[in-house]
């Protein structure tokens, strides 16, 4: 089972990087969602994968019976899947508004913050 | 008490949004208490060490620490001085709806950043900020703005990814985010899978921190906003990936920087000498300030590459100087942008006559930015020195021979000084010194200059001028400064004390 999702976690990264050379903005985008769930899957596996029970303690006793399914990767995880879904909302509507106002998507045609003809350094001094 | 310059923050920022006709009181009051919590945290962290707090009962390492050393008090407490300026800066100026919230927001951030002792509310401290520093980069909507946030965005959210990867990776390696118990458990785990993530988070925060080949970021997207941001968002955001990976590297794995040392060497000195080169070859004002920020970056990681007391030392005095520096830069910058109406240096020109307090002012800048003696960028600078000479043990060669990298990291960080030397006087001539504009009339009287509005003069001028006094008397008495970050380095280097105040000193359970 290990095996098996590191492998899925290997290829969500490889994924992920393959979108995110890309040069098309929402590919971009696609590629940061999925290198987050695939960051996601990660914590979860490195949390250790087991046949635990849930993470309960039954009334009347002051510790769990048997052994449990370890509960701090899902905290760790539903807390960065929060943040990244606000992150991802912004950088989607942020690229929408720089596709309207430069017309563009590809970042290859995104130069006014770095103009490509940019002046050469004064000579003078 | 440990909390309360985060919480303050978020109070406050929320506030800000509710009750828009006071927001601009609100803003400066929170921001003053803030700075009122971090002098009282600074002063008992001086007198009795680092301090902690555990949210809840969950009692360490199994709650949420805060934990506060010499350097997270001192860098918070930095931060908070920066935004209060920047604050008053833009009294002088029309400000977007929504710049107080997402101000404090920031700082909210930052100084949790800077206080947190657990590595996943760190996370959560870098999104918050990540999130204010979005909203604050793209206040206006102008095209500009959009193109530079777009990359700074971007980029940015990825290396938080990274850093979120790398602490899951720890957390399947030593099975605890508390710092404080990662130090005491990172060396019995495995070695190799440890510098792994190391690696991992030199990545994340490099592009945090734009050390130099992750550095494209940043004079991509610093120059977009208005003065009063680029100003904020370079005092305080490249300092805390620095702080990030000193705190990680440094202190929690110090083992594996071991490993990683060549490495951080090379990074070291490549970012010294390409930020200032950089800045001599640009001729948008702020574009050039950006990449002696990312000069600045390399002195601190020259202080991670020699974790000696003083190198460590030198580095913290140097996230301070920083922060102050940079921070007057950018706005004196601003004030020369509107002076001027350019944002290009070959249309500037002949601001002494026109303005000379603020060619002082700039001058003063450039000269602490380089390091020249009596101000506060050369003390830093001479900690670090100390710390590379010290490494490299000249007069002690006979047995382990001379320490080539620490000696190679010296002499990058004296090439570093000259260069930026170079680069500020080039801007100060530029601007200031040359009659006019750029070209065959560069004679002749620059015509177009404007002058300050009442209100530019007394907020925007007043404030910058309030800051560069504090830096030229930091500068003529560092004696404190030294002690404090001794002290701060020391907590870094020898961490019993840090551990013991969040109260894992027997080992953890």
């Amino acid at each position: 089972m290990n095996f098996l999702l590191a492998g899925l976690v290997g290829l969500f990264i490889a994924t992920a990087i393959y979108f995110l050379l890309s040069r098309s903005l929402i590919r971009m985008l696609l590629g940061l969602v999925v290198l987050g769930n695939g960051i996601n899957l990660l914590i979860f596996t490195a949390g250790r994968i087991g046949n635990g029970a849930p993470p309960i303690v039954p009334g009347g006793l002051e510790q769990p019976a048997g052994a449990i399914a370890n509960p701090l990767p899902q905290a760790l995880i539903l807390t960065a899947i929060v943040i990244g879904f606000a992150m991802f909302s912004f950088l989607l509507v942020l690229a929408f508004r720089a596709y309207q106002a430069m017309d563009a998507e590809n970042t290859d045609s995104m130069r006014l913050a770095e103009p490509e003809d940019a002046p050469r350094p004064p000579l003078s001094y | 008490m440990v909390v309360l310059p985060v919480v303050l923050g978020l109070l406050g920022a929320a506030l800000a949004l509710m009750l828009r006709r006071a927001r601009t009181g609100i803003a400066l009051v929170v921001v003053a208490a803030i700075i009122v919590c971090d002098v009282l945290l600074v002063q008992r962290v001086l007198d009795g060490g680092p301090v902690s707090m555990t949210m809840g009962r969950w009692l360490p390492p199994f709650g949420i620490s805060f934990a506060v050393d010499m350097f997270g008090a001192g860098f918070a407490l930095a931060a908070a001085l920066v935004t209060l300026v920047v604050l008053v800066y833009s009294l002088g100026e029309r400000v977007e709806e929504g710049f107080y919230p997402l101000v404090l927001l920031l700082l909210a951030g930052v100084s949790g950043a800077f206080l947190t002792g657990d590595l996943f509310n760190l996370y959560v401290w870098f999104e918050v900020m990540l999130i204010a520093s979005f909203g604050l980069i793209v206040l206006g909507g102008r095209p500009l703005q959009l193109d530079g946030a777009v990359k700074y965005g971007f980029i940015n959210f990825l290396a938080t990814s990274f850093f979120l990867a790398a602490l899951g990776l720890l957390y399947g390696l030593v099975g605890t985010l508390n710092m404080a118990d990662i130090i005491g458990r990172a060396p019995s785990a495995n070695p190799a899978a440890i510098a792994g993530v190391a690696a991992l988070m030199v990545l994340a925060f490099g592009i945090k921190a734009a050390v130099f080949p992750l550095n494209a970021w940043l004079p991509a997207s610093y120059h977009t906003p208005p003065a009063a941001v680029s100003a904020l968002m370079a005092g305080l955001l490249t300092k805390v990936g620095a702080y990030a990976m000193l705190r990680v590297l440094v202190m929690l794995l110090p083992a594996a920087r071991e490993q990683l040392d060549w490495v951080l060497a090379a990074l070291a000195i490549a970012t010294l000498v390409i930020g200032p080169l950089g800045a001599i070859a640009e001729t948008n004002l702020r574009r050039a300030i950006g990449f002696l920020v990312i000069g600045g970056i390399g002195a601190i990681m020259a202080g991670i590459a020699m974790p000696s007391l003083h190198g460590v030392g030198g580095a913290g005095l140097y996230i301070v100087h920083a922060m102050l520096t940079l921070t007057a830069l950018y706005l004196v910058a601003g004030l020369v942008e509107k002076l001027t109406g350019q944002i290009d240096t070959r249309k500037m020109g002949g601001l002494y006559a026109a303005h000379a307090p603020v060619s002082i002012l700039f001058f003063i800048l450039v000269l602490a930015v380089a390091g020249v003696p009596p101000f506060l960028g050369f003390w830093p600078k001479l900690l670090l020195l100390e710390g590379g000479l010290g490494d490299a043990d000249l007069r002690g060669a006979g047995e382990a021979g001379v320490d080539w990298l620490s000696l190679t990291i010296v002499f990058a960080l004296l090439v570093n000084a000259v260069l930026t030397l170079i680069a500020g006087t080039r801007l100060w001539a530029h601007i200031f010194w040359r009659e006019g504009q750029e070209g065959q009339h560069s004679e002749y009287r620059n015509e177009p200059l404007k002058i300050l509005s009442a209100r530019e003069r007394w907020f925007g001028f007043g404030a910058v001028t309030v800051l560069v006094a504090a830096i030229v008397l930091a500068g003529l008495w560092p004696d404190w400064l030294f002690q404090a970050a001794l002290s701060g380095a020391g907590d870094i280097v020898e961490p019993a004390g840090y551990i013991a105040a969040v109260g894992l000193a027997g080992g953890g359970p």
